[in-house]
């Protein structure tokens, strides 16, 4: 079936000149990175541009490179990009092994991570673990640079802070979390292309400060402060994961939907932290699966 | 408004004029007349739209042709000028596909892993086709003919 909207197209070469168009066209400029959320919700006549302005041709966005102390990603890097960044692998490794578990490889060697995030629905894969990290979302619009902390990126199902006219630019993860140990446990049906029908992204620091984050078990995926707080600076044993596993219900808020029931997500996310911590921690202390590996 | 773009398909020179909302999919079949890369689900699920685009698999059914200004197609077709190659053989010789629907994406899928990667194991060669999903084989048959080719290449 033929895409039935009409819209036209337009490719330019640098970021201003992209502004320039989104600040003309307003709420009729749709972005296109990657496409492969975009123009599969064309052909569902779910978004009905004016223009689509393709953001491939201008330089310097497909950058994955330290800043000073801050990784920084720029809106073209895709999964397969990251997957391939020895930078990454080496000093981000959580990033890597949430990138691996992304839909296949032919998604892959497109869908960028910002447009993940971009796209924001509840299940993203990059959500939960930029959460943990404590990402930073650098945009540009016509008023100039505005950075959001990732925490108040995500605020409802397919809803971001993102303002009208303004483009994200990039992602920025402080290099602190280097020497953290982390885990990311994702539930599908299969292999291949599901989305998760729960997620969980834990990080460890040396003095055992955690840092938990959830996807597709709410309207965005979030940062579970309080489960966080209640397990700090312990190791893991029977007690401290009976506290995390009973501060997951005042985190979440799952529902029934076509990939999953909300019981068994909620039972699932219990296996599901508990294996985390546990590589997490595993991990931090130089043992633990090797990353990449699929906990469940 | 409609665009002039230029594709290398299979090392062929194609100039078409296609309108923004043209996806490489259609253009390819419709226009250039390769029919390999099928029409599955048109939503990025299936992999039966499964090209080479400048050395990495995509879905053609979530490119937009105009996207693809200027960049080098290949399918299965480009492949197999001079009748099957090596993997395209071991397919034939375990009798890998039944209806043959996914066998194009398949087979370009399983070209890309090779082209990095010359010994796989069986686990990334499931990896790599878990994207491309068959409906008649149960993928058993189409793993088994690229581990021949992995181990013939070994020995
Ligand atoms: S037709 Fe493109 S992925 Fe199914
Ligand atoms: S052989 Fe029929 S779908 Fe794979």
């Amino acid at each position: 079936m033929p895409i039935a909207h009409e819209f036209d197209y337009v490719k330019p070469g640098t970021i201003e000149e992209a502004i320039g168009i989104l600040a003309e066209h307003g709420d009729g400029a749709q972005i296109l990175a990657g496409g492969t959320d975009v123009v599969a919700q064309l052909r569902d006549d779910a978004i009905t541009p004016e223009i689509v302005v393709d953001i491939k041709g201008i330089d310097g966005l497909g950058d994955i490179r330290l800043a000073g102390d801050r990784l920084f990603i720029g809106p073209l890097v895709t999964f397969t990009d990251v997957i391939e960044s020895e930078l990454i692998r080496e000093s981000f490794p959580l990033f890597h092994e949430m990138a691996v578990k992304v839909a296949s490889k032919g998604i892959r060697n497109r869908a960028t991570v910002v447009g993940n995030i971009c796209s924001a629905v509840p299940s993203c894969d990059a959500g939960p673990v930029l959460l943990v990290y404590d990402a930073q979302v650098l945009l540009l619009g016509p008023e100039g640079e505005r950075t959001v902390p990732i925490d108040e990126w995500f605020v409802g199902p397919k809803k971001t802070d993102l303002r009208q006219c303004e483009l994200v630019v990039g992602l920025e993860i402080s290099s602190s979390a280097r020497a953290f140990g982390g885990s990311y446990v994702k539930l599908g049906r299969y292999r291949g292309e599901d989305l998760a029908q729960a997620s969980v992204a834990v990080l460890v620091s040396p003095d055992y400060e955690y840092r938990v984050a959830f996807g597709a078990v709410g309207p965005t995926p979030v940062r579970a402060r309080e489960l966080e707080a209640e397990i700090r600076n312990e190791e893991p044993s029977d007690e401290m994961l009976e506290t995390a596993r009973k501060a997951i219900p005042r985190e979440t808020s799952p529902i029934t939907d076509i990939r999953a029931t909300a019981e068994y997500r909620a039972h699932m996310l219990e296996v599901m932290l508990e294996r985390g911590i546990r590589a997490a921690v595993a991990r931090l202390n130089g043992g633990g699966p090797e990353y990449g590996t699929r906990h469940i | 408004m409609k665009h002039s773009i230029t594709l290398n398909v299979n090392g062929e020179e194609w100039d078409v004029d296609v309108a923004p909302n043209d996806t490489l999919l259609e253009v390819l079949r419709e226009r250039v007349g390769i029919k390999s890369p099928k029409v599955g689900c048109e939503r990025g699920d299936c992999g039966a739209c499964t090209v080479i685009l400048d050395g990495k698999t995509v879905r053609s059914c979530l490119v937009l042709a105009v996207e693809a200004d200027g960049s080098g197609v290949l399918t299965v077709e480009g492949l197999s000028k001079e009748g099957p190659n090596e993997l395209q053989q071991a397919f034939i010789d375990r009798n890998s596909f039944q209806c043959g629907f996914c066998a194009p994406g398949v087979v370009l899928a399983v070209s890309e892993l090779l082209a990095t990667n010359t010994s796989p194991t069986e686990d990334e060669v499931k990896e790599a086709i878990a994207g491309n999903l068959c409906r008649c084989t149960g993928y058993t048959p189409i793993v088994e003919a690229v581990m021949d080719v992995v181990e013939k290449d070994r020995t």
